[in-house]
């Protein structure tokens, strides 16, 4: 087979399917405001990075699609909020605890633990997303079942306890023994994959603010995840989204916590250092 | 050159995304007469007249699964100026019933918001019974796109 | 989520004959009978085919649902409140489920 002819192919689509809208440029200069505070979804972007200014994904949505967000009650994540707050306090496993048995109330102890994973863990030797963390303490300390990554009880977690630092700016560590893990997603971000041959950067740095078909291209910050997405009439972890980016120019994924993605994740939540965690967020 | 056909199927992928989502003109389907057949069930017969409902959609979905829709019907909720019932239709759709809302006096106002899914571009039509028997009803487009990643 | 959960939001109090705002929403899949499994055999529909609220015993609201409403139905409506009393608000599902909930409201 000729490989040029398929590059080329690749090339050719990956140049022209970014096509400015007539309508839509840009983010828009809607505010976002939950229950009466606004949340950070545009500021200055990291210092020594690719992009001038950052911008959350819900400046890129359709008015219709950003309504969802701005209430708890019309937020259509929130009866897995529910679910996760009422597992939070359901004794399960064999040391009979619950998670609240040792971190008592969420509101307090899960203040600003989404807005920092990915975390470094010197125990595990690697850093912990969410949904590690999670599992690692329901086998170690509630000596309960891991709950698989996509599972409605582990989404249901991760977006009551991503709610706790709803507001909060996003911080994560990537230096010291981090350093490698930022330095690796960011080797995945800029890599060309797949039959139409693109990188994360083709799209969401190069391109954001166009149209994607009939698609208004974000910057493909993750601060809002879990997020509800219309399309999945659900809630989906990051790993999930990044898979799909991947199915989209036509690679074959990494596994949902796998390295690459850990890294990804990080990689990407340090781009997006300072914008307000939206957790549970709803996109189209 | 000849094409292989992983070639072809390679460079199918790259025109596929070329083409432009834009409006599907929605044909008079069998789900349209289907509506038509529904509207005239629900009014005992009667031609809808425009005025007094408004139906509110987004112009352009972006993903048909969760539309947001809204519909209010002008009446004072007492004595004879009541709307008994407000039905909705899909004409797109494989099936072309969404909801019927009905109302009483302790509504207060006609109005009520839901969420609904369009299969593809199509008209959304909502149809108001008053209690005088008079029937109203307003039609909007709602354009569902074809998403490039996100749809 | 495999059990249905109502949700509903009602004010807690409102002036009498003020009209109010209820927003409601319960969990399900609204399966609509259109989609295949993997095998390519219709998934039998199974959705909430009707929403009733009462006050006071009284009906207020009610609602058909049909497959073309979205997963996790959300219904918005308005009530015209006189006096302090209960709503109670009940879902149907197609298999004979009835899921319930209610909520107190004071006129002052």
């Amino acid at each position: 087979m000729n490989s040029t002819t398929l590059k080329w192919a690749g090339l050719l689509a990956a140049a022209s399917i970014f096509a400015a809208g007539q309508a839509i440029a840009g983010p828009d200069n809607n505010k976002l405001m939950i229950d009466g505070k606004e949340l950070v979804t545009d500021l200055k972007g990291p210092e020594g990075g690719p992009l001038e200014h950052i911008y959350s994904g819900w400046r890129f949505r359709a008015s219709e699609t950003q309504a969802f967000e701005l209430d708890d009650f019309e937020n259509p994540a929130f009866p897995a909020v529910d679910l996760g707050e009422e597992l939070w306090n359901t004794v399960e496993g064999e040391a009979g605890k619950s998670c609240a048995t040792c971190h008592n109330d969420a509101s307090e102890t899960m203040k600003g633990v989404r807005a920092s994973m990915p975390k470094w863990n010197e125990k595990l030797g690697k850093p912990h997303t969410l949904e590690t963390q999670i599992n690692a303490c329901r086998t170690e300390n509630l000596k309960a079942e891991a709950w698989k990554w996509e599972a409605p009880n582990m989404l249901a977690m991760t977006s009551y306890i991503g709610l706790q630092s709803r507001g909060m700016p996003v911080n994560v560590q990537t230096d010291g023994p981090m350093q490698s893990w930022n330095d690796k997603g960011k080797e995945l971000y800029y890599s060309r994959v797949g039959q139409l041959d693109m990188s994360c950067a083709n799209c969401h740095e190069d391109n954001y603010g166009k149209m994607i078909r009939a698609d208004h291209l974000s910057q493909g910050h993750i601060n809002g995840f879990p997020t509800y997405r219309l399309k999945w009439g659900g809630l989906g972890s990051i790993h999930r989204r990044f898979s799909g980016c991947m199915k989209n120019i036509r690679a074959t994924p990494y596994k949902r916590g796998s390295d690459e993605f850990i890294a990804l994740e990080l990689y990407l939540a340090s781009r997006g250092t300072g914008l307000a965690v939206e957790t549970p967020a709803v996109r189209n | 050159m000849k094409l292989d056909r992983r070639q072809v199927l390679g460079l199918t992928a790259g025109a596929a995304v070329f083409a432009v989502a834009g409006v599907r003109v929605t044909p008079a389907t069998a789900a349209a007469e289907d509506a038509a057949k529904r509207i005239m069930e629900f009014t005992g017969g009667k031609q809808p007249a425009s005025g007094k409902i408004t139906l509110k959609t987004p112009e352009i979905a972006e993903n048909g699964n969760t539309v947001p829709i809204s519909v209010s019907v002008e009446s004072a909720m007492s004595g004879d100026d009541m709307v008994q019932s407000v039905m909705i239709l899909a004409e797109g759709n494989p099936n072309p019933d969404v909801a019927t809302f009905h109302f009483t006096e302790l509504s207060g106002e006609a109005s009520a918001t839901t969420r609904m899914r369009l299969a593809k571009t199509q008209n959304v039509v909502a149809i108001a019974k008053m209690k005088d028997g008079s029937v109203y009803s307003d039609t909007r487009q709602v354009k569902v796109t074809i998403g490039g990643c996100g749809g | 989520m495999a059990n249905a959960k109502p949700r509903v939001k009602v004010p807690k109090s409102a002036k009498a004959g003020e009209i109010i705002t209820i927003k409601t929403l319960i969990s399900h899949k609204m399966e609509s009978g259109q989609r295949k499994d993997k095998a390519g055999k219709v998934i039998p529909r199974k959705i909430i085919n009707k929403f009733t609220c009462e006050f006071n015993g009284t009906k207020v609201f009610e609602c058909d649902i049909d497959p073309a409403i979205s997963v996790n139905p959300y219904i918005e409506f308005t009530a015209k409140v006189t006096e302090s009393g209960e709503f109670k608000f009940t879902w149907v599902d197609d298999d004979g489920s009835v899921y319930e909930t209610s909520k107190k409201i004071e006129v002052k």
